[in-house]
């Protein structure tokens, strides 16, 4: 339906290293970060909260800057926010006062009125809200608002879509049927996406690679390859496997539950 | 306790609770009268205000006053919410225009209108200008400070949204920046119109001949106790129907607030 135009766009990140100052000392929220995502590519990003991940996401939209290292899309290097990255936070972010197709309409600059109504009619179907454009945000519940957010956060058809703890205050079977949609929505729009979780199944079920991040400071740790077709069943032989190998990055340095093999 | 969940006996209850207080004192002031307690001339009792109050008002000379001081507050409040609101967009916008005025509203705002009444009578003369000049200085800075503090605090998150999008500035204004101030907005006009009203009285100080305001104080001098407490209750009945007007449009503006209207 909405097919974007294709360009280039592979996003790479090399020596990325990024720290906040604090009033005595400074945090290092992301150090030696190298990550090449290719075009199309669905990269989900694992790592337990304050290991640097909406910081990394925060970085490749553009609206953090002061780093060290290189973050460049297509070739170009990344210098504050532009119509070729969309963003999906953990909280919709909404504006209340307006209603779903005015929230959807929010991101179109400079279009003709009749255009501008097919692309938010367009993309309200494809979130399955037709139903709801005159609807205010207070009205729906909290996987719709997101799933506006989602709508909105495509109008400009951005080559790279980042998604920051999207369904993380879902409740978890409104959790699993976003997981879904965004499937459904990478399958029609093909857009680069990077989604960030704290959730291995959802990194599983998701991404072609999952990228597991350990904390403190903010480190990729290791990258796994997901070869399993979709959409994947959670519970079969390769996908608990794969659970297991996650969720021994997680706690061999902590609990070692099990002696794992690596 | 079923009983309290019908809907029409808890309306009732609410407004007997809403009025209970006012209905006792009331009850109390006319009771300490017939005891003796208090002298008619300090205190008269509400029996003789009422009495008082329709003799003004079958005279017509109630009317004219009320008439007259809510013109005087709407002209003065009008011109106070124009300013404030596009002054206090400005400045809420400018870090620059904020550095540069705020020193001098910050230093003018404390001072109380009334200590303006030389000024305003060597400026704008005695007659109407003068009057409106006062009623507009009590209502110009809750409306301005209130506009400037609901535009910046525009929420950091929409900002963020908004320039992922890259939505253009005056957009960003209109659909994010005014419309998250609003809240803030109407408790300034809330506020701007209750100060104007309460500054009725020191402009009719100016060589008034009508209004409530001159009312009182006329009184005051031929010690008319019971006219003085009518023009008082006007005074704080009136400021109440305005506020509960303004309130209604603030719901409606505010619609979408609905959903936390608390319980
Ligand atoms: N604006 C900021 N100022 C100071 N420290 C920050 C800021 N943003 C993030 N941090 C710190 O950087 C680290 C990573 O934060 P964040 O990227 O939000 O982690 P995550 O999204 O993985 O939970 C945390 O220790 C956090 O306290
Ligand atoms: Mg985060």
């Amino acid at each position: 339906m909405c097919a974007h135009l294709s360009h280039q766009s592979n996003l790479v990140i090399e020596g990325l290293h990024k720290s906040f100052p604090t009033r005595d000392s400074e945090v290092v929220a992301l150090k030696e970060i190298n990550l090449t995502i290719g075009e199309g590519e669905f990269v989900a990003i694992v790592g337990a909260s304050g290991c640097g991940k909406s910081t990394l996401l925060r970085i490749v939209a553009g609206l953090e800057n002061g780093y060290d290292g290189a973050v460049s899309l297509g070739n170009r290097p990344i210098a504050g926010p532009g119509l070729d990255r969309g963003m999906v936070f953990q909280e919709h972010r909404l504006l209340p006062w307006l209603t779903v197709e005015e929230n959807v309409a929010f991101g179109l600059n400079g279009r003709a009125n009749g255009e501008r109504e097919r692309i938010v009619r367009e993309h309200l179907a494809l979130v399955g809200l037709s139903d709801f454009a005159k609807a205010h945000p207070h009205q729906l519940s909290g996987g719709m608002a997101q799933r506006v957010a989602i709508a909105r956060s495509l109008v400009n058809q951005p080559g790279l879509l980042l998604l920051d703890e999207p369904f993380g205050a879902l409740d978890a079977l409104t959790r699993i049927q976003m997981q879904q949609e965004i499937l459904r929505i990478w399958e029609a729009e093909r857009t680069t996406m990077v989604l960030v979780t704290h959730d291995i199944d959802e990194a599983l079920y998701l991404g072609d690679r999952v990228v597991v991040m350990s904390s403190r400071p903010g480190t990729v740790k290791r990258i796994i390859h997901v070869s399993l077709p979709r959409p994947r069943d959670r519970s079969s032989y390769e996908f608990v496997q794969l659970r297991k190998e996650i969720y021994a990055e997680f706690f061999s340095e902590a609990e070692k539950p099990f002696a794992y093999a690596i | 306790m079923a009983r309290d969940t019908n809907p029409r006996l808890q309306k009732i209850k609410h407004l007997l609770q809403y009025t209970g207080l006012s209905v006792v004192i009331l009850a109390l002031w006319q009771a300490l009268f017939h005891l003796g307690y208090i002298k008619p001339i300090i205190l008269p009792p509400p029996s003789q205000v009422a009495v008082t109050f329709w003799d003004l008002l079958k005279s017509g000379a109630m009317t004219r006053h009320i008439g007259i001081s809510v013109l005087r507050v709407l002209e003065g409040f009008g011109i106070a919410a124009i300013l404030g609101l596009t002054l206090g967009i400005a400045i809420g916008l400018s870090r620059t225009l904020d550095r540069l005025t705020d020193l001098i509203i910050q230093v003018i705002k404390p001072i109380p209108p009334i200590a303006w009444i030389p000024l305003a009578i060597l400026w704008f003369g005695i007659g109407e200008k003068s009057k409106v000049y006062i009623i507009f200085l009590g209502a110009f800075f809750p409306i301005i400070i209130n506009t400037i503090d609901g535009i910046r605090q525009t929420d950091q998150k929409f900002v963020e949204v908004a320039r992922i999008l890259e939505v253009p500035r005056l957009r960003f204004v209109r659909q994010v920046v005014i419309p998250g101030a609003l809240p803030a907005i109407m408790t300034g006009i809330r506020v701007g119109l209750m100060v104007a009203w309460m500054c009725v009285v020191a402009a009719e100080l100016i060589a008034a001949s009508s209004g409530v305001g001159y009312l009182i104080m006329d009184a005051r001098q031929l010690s008319q106790s019971d006219v003085v407490i009518v023009g008082m209750i006007t005074i704080g009945v009136i400021g109440k129907l305005m506020d509960s007007l303004i309130k209604r449009l603030e719901k409606r503006l505010i619609s979408w607030k609905a959903a936390f209207a608390g319980d």
